[in-house]
């Protein structure tokens, strides 16, 4: 059975702090106030989020930290109850049909959660056992995992002194073990080596043509980039871009993103960029702190071609007697369309 | 209800527990022992205590076998899963209610603190021996009211594993479980409160007060305790109680 993902207009309002199914820091009880009763803080994780994701696809959800991407993939894997909307994984509600849910998919949580007092075998093998497959078949499919997944040699340590990315192996792998038809990877690669990513891609792709539907979450454009089918970018629980990679950078005007830094703000100089040949929209950055802090003032230029304009504005700025003091060139990226969107960088 | 999968989680704890079997043993075993060695046997031999002390001390040792062994069978794992390592996400993911892990884990519980008391019984007749006077006049109450004490404390581990967190810990033995043995009547017969009448009424709010005096009731029914019918009662209710908050906790933790 393929099995695609929906959701519709899911809300989620916290109001203590994330427990660890969305992927916060440690947990910590409730603050209890006695006496006079403080209204709750609420934080807006979700605000209205709509997606459509086709059975056997890639699909990233792209944002920075906090965009509500984890909150997504908890409520599609029954562990953060919405507070308002629905989500579907095939045609099963999650929230209502949850044993029927969680028999169809597979999670890959943030942080490492691993089972401590077991070893990396006995891991795959009590999760296969959970989904209730025979002890022959179990057996057979954990080696395959740790073949796969390069953890043959440690296969019967304890999992207590693994690294980073043996844990984080080893989690897709169990993820993997019960052959679900969606995959939750929430920021699979964060922190591992260049290596292990590429091997981690390259099993992500596999796992993907026998049919699988994969949901990812990262704030890698990279990442994306190099997986995804279709991205969504989310920022502030909301959907603010839709289409495959090449899709959304296509729809960054120009292109090419330049950063420029001059020495102090003028604005017939960035007027005058505008005529510049090439170059789709520029845009003074009035917010930034270090406008006034370093009395120097900071533009973007979107264009459509980066390293053959630097001459040109160079030119423009000494004839304007405007000190350029930094250039920073992107090439089209979803992180310069991130940019685009929201005015700051998926990385702040 | 998914049996297989419910099976499997038991199969995992049981793993587990075999694979750490000697720092349990230590952990459920050596302090009572100890405290038998020194109460029923150094205090009386030496003439401190009367011999009649020891079978009475032996019933209330039970109790707190019991009920430290459960509690801390259910309690600390939670803590420590949910928080620190957060490998029950893993669990929480397996195809079943997620209210069955914590049943799960309860029934889990409730075995290793029946095994906790009934090994009490040998090891501390052993180390007691001569003089030790049981009287198992009705065996059916008797494991009626382990039975209820075993769930009890289990009960009890899960409501106070999923209530606490990490930095609690501490806090969590010393005012909760030190002043439930002390005001427990496990040392004493909860008669031998009549001297303050007003904390004899309070510590009847101490479940630990029914486990000990119930096991007192049926192990050793020469020595004054509460009536049995009546703990049978009392503890029926507390198990209940703490099951429901216990479940209720567990939920919220599982689910944002």
């Amino acid at each position: 059975m393929l099995a695609g993902i929906r959701t519709r207009d899911l809300r989620k309002i916290y109001t203590s702090p994330p427990a660890l199914a969305s992927g916060g820091g440690f947990g910590f009880g409730p603050a209890r106030s006695k006496g006079k009763k403080l209204p709750k803080p609420e934080i807006v994780a979700l605000d209205g989020l709509s997606l459509e994701i086709l059975p056997g696809e890639i699909f990233g959800l792209l944002g920075p930290n906090g965009a509500g991407k984890s909150t997504t993939a908890g409520i599609l894997t029954t562990r953060v109850r919405p507070t308002a909307g629905q989500a579907w994984i095939g045609d099963l509600d999650v929230w209502k049909e949850q044993v029927a849910v969680k028999r169809l998919i597979g999670v890959v949580a943030q942080r490492p959660n691993l089972d401590f007092a077991l070893t990396a075998r006995e891991i795959l093998l009590f999760h296969g056992a959970y989904f209730g497959i025979d002890s022959h078949q179990r057996a057979e499919r954990a080696d395959a995992l740790l073949d796969r997944f390069k953890l043959r040699d440690r296969a019967d340590q304890m999992v207590r002194g693994f690294s980073g990315g043996m844990m984080q192996r080893l989690s897709i792998a169990r993820a993997m073990m019960h052959d679900p038809q969606v995959l939750f990877l929430d920021e699979p690669s964060a922190g591992l080596d260049p290596q292990t990513r590429l091997l981690l891609w390259e099993i992500i792709r596999e796992y993907n043509q026998s049919g699988k539907t994969i949901l990812l979450t990262t704030h890698n454009m990279e990442e994306a980039d190099a997986l995804c089918q279709r991205v969504a970018i989310i920022d502030h629980g909301r959907n603010i871009a839709l289409g495959t990679p090449a899709e959304l950078k296509a729809s960054v005007p120009g292109g090419y993103l330049l950063r420029l830094r001059f020495g102090r703000h003028s604005p017939e100089l960035l007027q005058r960029l505008q005529t510049l040949a090439g170059v789709t929209e520029v845009r003074a950055n009035t917010d930034s702190q270090n406008n006034d802090l370093q009395n120097s003032s900071s533009a973007d230029v979107y264009a459509d071609r980066g390293g053959p304009l630097i001459s040109e504005i160079a030119n423009l700025a000494s004839s304007a007697n405007v000190e350029l003091c930094d250039v920073h060139i992107s090439e089209p990226s979803l992180e310069n369309l991130f940019l685009h969107h929201t005015g700051r960088s998926l990385r702040e | 209800m998914n049996w297989k999968t419910f099976f499997a989680l038991l199969g995992r704890d049981a793993h587990v527990a075999r694979r750490n079997i000697i720092p349990v043993l230590l952990q459920t075993f050596l302090q009572p022992l100890m405290f038998v060695f020194i109460f029923g046997r150094v205090m009386v031999s030496s003439g401190y205590m009367p011999a009649a002390y020891k079978s009475l001390l032996l019933p209330g040792i039970m109790a707190i076998s019991m009920v430290f062994t459960g509690v801390w069978a259910v309690a600390m794992p939670l803590i420590a899963e949910f928080q620190f390592t957060r490998e029950i996400e893993d669990r929480l993911l397996a195809p079943m209610e997620i209210s069955w892990l914590a049943v799960e884990k309860v029934f889990f519980g409730t075995m290793q603190a029946l095994l906790a008391g009934l090994v009490v019984i040998p090891a501390a007749w052993l180390l007691l021996r001569p003089g030790v006077d049981l009287n198992l006049n009705s065996p059916l109450s008797f494991a009626a009211v382990t039975l209820l004490v075993a769930l009890f404390s289990a009960c009890g581990g899960l409501a106070l594993g999923c209530s606490i967190s990490q930095t609690h810990i501490g806090l969590m033995f010393s005012m909760v479980l030190t002043p439930m043995i002390f005001f427990g009547c496990t040392y004493y017969p909860w008669s031998a409160l009549a001297h303050f009448p007003i904390l004899q009424k309070i510590v009847l709010i101490n479940p630990l007060v029914y486990a000990s005096e119930g096991l007192r009731g049926t192990l050793v029914p020469q020595f004054p305790h509460l009536p049995v019918a009546a703990v049978l009662i009392v503890l029926t209710i507390f198990d209940a109680l703490f099951l429901a908050t216990g479940l209720r906790q567990f939920r919220r933790k599982a689910v944002s």
